[in-house]
């Protein structure tokens, strides 16, 4: 990935809740050069969800409707 | 001059909800509005807000304006302007109402009314007993909000510019306000955007603290810029702190831990309340508790590796207990403090939550300055709202759910205020002076020349934990002067930041870098105001100045970057219509 690439989404990182900040700067540090192609769209996925529906299924609150987004999910809830 | 230019009648920069309760009311009067966001609007930090937004509809018991109003100069503990008060108090039932015809979906009561709950400081007929005066959506007041408003604003075709950072008002020699240097993230291209009216809507600057529950995008972008035109920041020593955030993250743990009978420790073991509050001990007052603790780490029985943080202990409830009285504690304190509460002790610190000062207005959100003759004038073309204006009507402390009516109301009343002024053309589009972008673009070189330097996170570091260990919730003498001689020091060093990447195209790096310039600002205000200030009062609490000192002290400070200087003002005791609240002790 690119620097580029990296800076957005390091960006879209960025949310109104302090805890979604923290859980995705984590996930960003441990993951993002590994994640394959696949995870990466998975991810930009979850990232479009609103602050507070992403908050809910990261802290196990909520389940995503749709099960491709499950194991990307299930690397942020334990980052 | 090479820097592309547009025009609109208004200019709003941020989208959380004062800045689109604001745009709302200039794109529904046709008027061409351009709302800069660093991010997508309804991921702005509105969204965290839960608990309601206050009014005095008398849904659930008899209730009236007067009552909150008298609630909210006591809360603020006298430093509250009586005049914006009772406007903000006054219209607070309209904006409710309001919001809900525009599909707000507040909860509500069984014959179809509004909802309303009890909050911390609102009471009945002066004080006599707690009342049910905040409307709530569950608890997503605050996104609930954020949606009806954006939702509305793009069937008001409000045009957004999302991604795109304000760097700089643009002055005349008349001080006039011309616009704004923005910068476009996509592109890192800069453009003026010139403007009849310009109105700040960037929210708070909570990350100048290491312990914040601000989001990261909380970098009081507005200030910096207000700070840097010649503009003064209003009452910057007042910060409202929760006790209990857990340390090194800003997450909230809710009072109710203690409720139900959690307790704190320091180093030693020792439930240290027990020797400030022996009554109530844990469940004293949120200041009383914050100061405490704060008294025990700066007196080294902070626990931790460098003794900065408390200990909140809750183990002995059980983990049956936790989980059914406490539901979600667990899953936050694993998350955000990497320990299970039902064995180990959550670490705790006294974390910053909401700026009551910012860019001094009236209550038609104009900003105001010291005209330089004893009398204030207005900053013709600048508007300002929500937790980046100081109106003021929180003044030293502010009540919960009441940040939430301030964006409602001095949003509307700042939109409305620029529809007038350009419809009298009070405001017009000027001529832009020949260096409206030079010091900006001036700024932007040194950082995209530099090859050495500070690194922006180092100073960022040091700006955080420096207010945090001297300007904190509870402010010892010696500790502050340090503490002024150390953020002059950080910030000479912010002068110098340097950054590796110099690319253009969608640099996080080079927003980060001059995000900080942002946040110096507030925390160098923050720092001097609060040194200056020998007394306490609402959330600005001394050790060496235990007491409120109104005789010399009822009176809003003013800090202007140039040369540090502090500048004093009145407060507004007469009310629009009604008499004064009478200064009074502030107890519960």
């Amino acid at each position: 990935m690119d620097q580029r690439s990296r800076d957005r989404i390091h960006w879209h990182c960025r949310r109104g809740l302090l805890e979604l900040d923290l859980v995705l700067e984590r996930f960003v540090a441990r993951h993002l050069d590994t994640l394959t192609a696949g995870q990466t769209e998975v991810f930009k996925e979850l990232l479009a969800y609103e602050d507070n529906d992403l908050l809910d299924m990261v802290m196990g609150r909520a389940e995503p409707v749709n099960e491709s987004l499950t194991a990307v999910l299930e690397m942020m809830r334990t980052v | 001059m090479g820097i592309a230019r547009r025009q609109f009648d208004a200019v709003v920069v941020g989208a959380g909800g004062s800045g689109l309760r604001a745009a709302l009311q200039l794109a529904e009067s046709n008027l061409k509005v351009a709302v800069l966001s660093k991010v997508f609007p309804t991921r702005s930090h509105t969204v965290a807000a839960q608990g309601g937004v206050s009014a005095s509809l008398g849904n659930e018991e008899p209730d009236n304006w007067h009552w909150h109003m008298y609630d909210t100069v006591k809360g603020s503990d006298y430093l509250g302007d009586q005049d914006a008060i009772e406007f903000m108090c006054r219209k607070a039932c309209d904006a409710v109402v309001e919001l809900e015809h525009y599909g707000m979906p507040f909860d509500r009561l069984d014959n179809g009314k509004i909802y309303q709950r009890p909050f911390g400081g609102h009471t009945s007929n002066y004080g006599e007993r707690a009342i049910k005066r905040a409307c709530a959506a569950a608890d997503r007041t605050g996104h609930a909000m954020l949606h009806t408003l954006y939702q509305r604003n793009v069937r008001a075709h409000t045009q957004f510019f999302v991604e795109w950072m304000a760097l700089d008002l643009i002055r005349n020699q008349q001080g006039d306000v011309l616009g704004v240097v923005a910068l476009e993230m996509e592109t890192g291209e800069v453009m003026i955007l010139q403007s009849k009216a310009t109105l700040l809507a960037t929210g708070g600057a909570g990350r100048i603290y290491s312990a914040s529950t601000n989001a990261f995008i909380n970098t009081g972008d507005g200030l910096g810029m207000a700070a840097r035109a010649g503009i003064p920041l209003e009452d910057m020593e007042f910060w409202q702190f929760h006790p209990t955030g857990v340390a090194g993250a800003g997450v909230l743990i809710t009072e109710g831990v203690r409720g139900e009978g959690g307790f704190l420790l320091n180093k030693n073991g020792e439930r240290f309340m027990e020797r400030y509050a022996p009554t109530v001990k844990d469940l004293a007052s949120r200041d009383v508790v914050a100061r405490a603790m704060a008294t025990e780490i700066k007196e080294g029985r902070g626990a931790g590796k460098d003794g900065e943080y408390i200990l909140l202990k809750l183990d002995h409830l059980g983990a049956d207990v936790i989980d059914k009285r406490l539901p979600g504690i667990r899953e936050i304190a694993k998350k955000f403090a990497n320990v299970d509460p039902a064995t180990d002790p959550i670490p705790v610190v006294p974390t910053c939550h909401y700026q009551m000062g910012g860019v001094p207005t009236n209550v038609q959100g104009q900003a105001v300055m010291p005209d330089g003759k004893g009398g204030e004038k207005i900053v013709k073309g600048l508007y300002a709202a929500g937790e980046c204006a100081c109106v003021s009507v929180h003044g030293a402390n502010r009540l919960g759910t009441n940040s939430l009516l301030d964006l409602l109301v001095f949003g509307k009343s700042a939109g409305q205020q620029v529809v007038k002024d350009i419809a009298a053309e009070v405001v017009s589009m000027p001529d832009l002076p020949a260096d409206a972008a030079d010091k900006t673009m001036a700024r932007l070189t040194r950082l995209d020349t530099a090859t050495t330097g500070e690194r922006v996170s180092d100073v960022g570091g040091e700006m955080r934990r420096t207010m945090q260990a001297h300007c904190g919730v509870f402010r010892f003498p010696d500790s502050m002067a340090e503490g002024v001689k150390k953020m002059l020091a950080v910030a000479e060093r912010a002068k110098s930041t340097f950054i590796q990447d110099k690319s253009k195209v969608f640099n996080t790096a080079r927003v980060e870098a001059l995000e900080l310039d942002n946040l110096i600002e507030v925390a160098l205000s923050t720092m001097i105001s609060a040194n200056a200030r020998q007394e306490s009062r609402g959330a600005h609490d001394r050790s060496d100045f235990p007491n409120r000192d109104d005789k010399n002290w009822m009176k809003h400070s003013l800090w202007f970057k140039d040369g540090n200087r502090l500048e004093y003002k009145a407060v507004q005791l007469k009310p629009l219509t009604v008499e004064s609240f009478e200064p009074k002790a502030r107890v519960y």
